[in-house]
C-alpha cells in the first residue's frame, strides 16, 4: 500500500484528506481554530470533506482546550470539559446547575436549561450550597438543592435574587418533586441538618477554588465536576472530583495568544482517610509578528492530603493546587537564565571582533 | 497557497515537517512552491570526498541529490545536474572558506555552506549555518546587476530555533519557533560582492539575535504572566488575601 503510494500518483481519498485537515484543526494554538479553519477549508477545496473533519475535530479541540463559552442570555460562563459531558453536544455546569447545548464549530452556546437531577451529584456530593456557599461568597445567583420534605425528596432551583439568609436561602425558581408537584415562585429555604452530617465537597471546593482562581488568575475560569461517585449518598464508598482551571489571552492585535490549562484530579478514599491529588498544568503561547514561535509546556503533579471536613478539605487542596501552580511559574521563569543559548555569549557588539572578520576576508585575498 | 502559508504561520513549529508534508499531499500541484517558500530545519549531508558536512536546501537540490560546496559533486551522484558557471564557482568556494571562519568565530561549531546560482541576469548567494540542532539560520541573497559602481541587495534571513527540556523542576517544556527578517541595501561594488554580503548577514544575525531574545523569551514569558501573574503583583494588589 505505502509501496503503491509513492510509485503511483499521490491522489489522496477523502478520508485521508479529512483525517490531514482534522490534524490542522487540532494542532491550532489556542484561539486560533477558526482562523485554521478557513485556510484549510480553502486548501482542500471541498466542503464535504472540510464539514467532515469539523465536526469530528471541534469537539475534540473545544473539550482539550478547556473552552470557555458564555452562557446564552445570562451573564455566566461555562466549560467545556470531557467531566462535564452529557453528550457531545451538552455540558453541565454543575456550579449554576445548567446544562448547556454547544455548537461546536461556531463555538458557542446555543441553549440552556436546568440540569435534571441524574445528571446532577447526589447531595451528598453536591448540596447544601446554601450553607457554603453563602458563607465563603456571600452571594449566588443560582443555586441547585436537593432535600427532603415529608419524605419526598424535592429539589430547588433558584436562578433569580438568590440571597443568603442566615441558615438558608431565598430566591425566585423552582420547587420540584418529581411526581408530586411543581411549583415556581419565591422560596426561603432553612437547613435543618447540623453541618457534620452533610459533607458538601465539591460546593466547599467549588468555593475555594474560585476565590483563589479569582486571585490568581485576571481571566480564569474554573469548574469543579464529579466525576466518580456521583451518587454516594453517604459517607463510604470513594468519589472522585475534578478541578479545572482555564485562562486564555487573545489579543491578535499584538499578535500574540496563550493560554493555560489546569486539571486537577481528586480522589477521596474513604477507607484511608486519604485525600489523593493529581494535576496536569498545560501553558502555550503562540506569538506570530513576522515569525511563528510558540511555547508548549507541560507538567505533572502529584501530592495527597488526609480526608478532613469538606471545608478543611477544600482549603487545604486549593493550598495545594495553589503551592504548585505557583511553583511551576517561577520554574517557568527560570527557564530564561537557564536556556542553552544565553550559555554561549556571543560577541555580538563587539567591534573588535566584526574587525577581526574582515581582516580574514582581506588577508584571503578576497572581497576586492 | 496563500491559506497553506497561513497554515504554516499557525501550526507549532516543531510540527513544521509534519504539516509541509501534510500540505503536499493535498496540494501536490504547488509543491515547488511550498517547498521553496517554507523553511525547514535544515539537515544535512557527509561529503564523502573530503569528510566535511554540507546543508541540505532546495538551492542546491536537483532532483534526490545534492550538491556539496566543498567538493561540487552531487551526492548521491547525479549525471547532468546544474552547476555554477567557472567564476560564480570560484566566489562560492571563497565564500564557503570565509563564512566558515565566521561561524567558527561566533557559534564556535555549527556548519554553514554557500550556494551562489543565477537567475536569469541576477546572481544570488545563499547562505545557511547550523549549530546543533538549536539554532539554523538561512540568509538568502538577491544581488541585481551593477550600475555605476553599485549593486542593490535584498536579504532575506530566517532564524529557526528550537528548545526542549524535560526535568523534574519544569516538567516537559518546548519552546520552538522562526523568525524572519528583509533588509535591503545598496552598496559600492567596490569593496567586493562576498565583503558586503557578510556585512549585511552579520548586521542581520545580530538583529536577529536581539529579536529572538525579546520574541522568545520576552513575548512568551510576558504571555505567561498575564494570564497568571506572578505572586509577588498581587499581593500588592490584593493586601488582605
Amino acid at each position: 500500500m505505502a509501496e503503491e503510494d509513492e510509485t503511483q500518483e499521490p491522489e489522496l481519498s477523502d478520508k485521508q484528506k479529512k483525517e490531514i485537515a482534522k490534524w490542522f484543526l487540532l494542532n491550532s494554538p489556542a484561539g486560533e481554530i477558526q482562523y485554521v479553519a478557513k485556510d484549510i477549508r480553502s486548501v482542500l477545496n471541498d466542503d464535504n470533506v472540510y464539514n467532515a473533519a469539523a465536526s469530528e475535530a471541534f469537539p475534540l479541540y473545544n473539550k482539550s482546550h478547556l473552552m470557555c463559552l458564555k452562557m446564552p442570555g445570562k451573564s455566566e460562563d461555562v466549560l467545556v470539559t470531557s467531566f462535564g459531558e452529557i453528550d457531545e453536544n451538552e455540558y453541565l455546569d454543575p456550579r449554576t446547575a445548567q446544562v448547556v447545548t454547544v455548537d461546536h464549530v461556531k463555538q458557542v452556546c446555543t441553549d440552556v436549561r436546568p440540569a435534571s437531577d441524574e445528571e446532577l451529584p447526589s447531595p451528598y456530593i453536591e448540596d447544601y450550597r446554601k450553607e457554603i456557599g453563602g458563607r465563603l461568597l456571600g452571594s449566588w445567583l443560582f443555586f441547585h438543592a436537593s432535600f427532603l420534605m415529608s419524605g419526598v425528596l424535592c429539589t430547588l432551583r433558584v436562578w433569580e435574587e438568590a440571597m443568603c439568609l442566615s441558615g438558608g436561602w431565598r430566591g425566585s425558581g423552582i420547587l420540584e418533586a418529581p411526581g408530586h408537584m411543581r411549583k415556581e415562585g419565591d422560596f426561603q429555604v432553612r437547613s435543618r441538618f447540623p453541618e457534620k452530617r452533610m459533607p458538601p465537597e465539591r460546593c466547599a471546593l467549588d468555593a475555594e477554588i474560585m476565590k483563589y482562581v479569582n486571585e490568581a488568575y485576571p481571566k480564569g475560569i474554573c469548574s469543579v465536576c464529579c466525576v466518580r461517585g456521583k451518587d454516594v449518598e453517604e459517607p463510604g464508598p470513594d468519589f472522585e472530583l475534578v478541578v479545572v482551571i482555564s485562562a486564555a489571552r487573545h489579543s491578535p492585535q499584538n499578535f500574540c495568544n496563550g493560554s493555560w490549562r489546569s486539571v486537577w484530579n481528586i480522589e477521596f478514599k474513604d477507607e484511608v482517610q486519604i485525600v489523593d491529588v493529581r494535576g496536569i498544568v498545560q501553558v502555550g503561547a503562540h506569538y506570530f509578528e513576522e515569525g511563528n514561535v510558540q511555547l508548549d509546556a507541560k507538567h505533572e503533579f502529584k501530592d495527597s492530603t488526609l480526608f478532613q471536613s469538606p471545608d478543611d478539605s477544600a482549603i487545604s487542596l486549593t493550598n495545594i493546587i495553589r503551592h504548585h501552580e505557583t511553583e511551576y511559574l517561577a520554574a517557568l521563569q527560570d527557564l530564561r537564565r537557564k536556556l542553552p543559548v544565553t550559555r554561549t555569549l556571543f560577541p555580538w557588539h563587539n567591534t573588535l571582533q566584526f574587525s577581526l572578520t574582515r581582516d580574514i576576508t582581506k588577508e584571503l585575498g578576497i572581497g576586492k | 497557497m496563500e491559506a497553506a502559508m497561513g497554515l504554516m504561520r499557525r501550526m507549532p513549529p516543531k510540527h513544521v515537517e509534519t504539516a509541509l508534508s501534510a500540505l503536499l499531499s493535498l496540494m501536490p500541484d504547488h509543491s515547488s512552491d511550498l517547498l521553496s517558500q517554507v523553511d525547514q530545519p535544515l539537515q544535512v549531508l557527509c561529503d564523502v570526498d573530503c569528510g566535511k558536512e554540507f546543508i541540505l536546501c532546495e538551492y542546491n537540490r536537483d532532483a534526490d541529490s545534492y550538491r556539496s560546496p566543498w567538493s561540487n559533486k552531487y551526492h548521491p551522484p547525479l549525471e547532468d545536474g546544474p552547476y555554477p558557471l567557472p567564476e560564480l564557482r570560484k566566489l562560492e568556494i571563497e565564500a564557503n572558506e570565509v563564512f566558515a571562519i565566521y561561524r567558527d568565530q561566533y557559534y564556535e561549531g555549527g556548519i554553514s555552506s554557500v550556494y551562489m546560482w543565477e537567475d536569469e541576469n541576477e546572481g544570488q548567494g545563499r547562505r545557511g549555518y547550523l549549530q546543533e540542532g538549536a539554532w539554523d539560520a538561512i540568509h538568502v541573497i538577491e544581488v541585481a546587476p551593477e550600475e555605476e559602481g553599485m549593486a542593490h541587495y535584498c536579504l532575506t534571513s530566517t532564524v529557526m530555533l528550537s528548545l526542549t527540556t524535560n526535568n523534574e523542576l519544569s516538567g516537559t517544556f518546548n519552546l520552538s519557533g522562526s523568525i524572519r527578517r528583509q533588509m535591503n541595501m545598496d552598496l559600492s561594488v567596490a569593496d567586493g560582492h562576498l565583503c558586503n554580503m557578510g556585512k549585511m548577514i552579520e548586521e542581520m544575525e545580530g538583529k536577529l539575535r536581539n529579536s529572538l531574545d525579546q520574541v522568545y523569551f520576552g513575548k512568551t514569558k510576558e504571555m505567561v504572566c498575564t494570564l497568571r501573574p506572578p505572586s509577588e503583583l498581587l499581593q500588592m494588589k490584593l493586601p488582605d488575601s
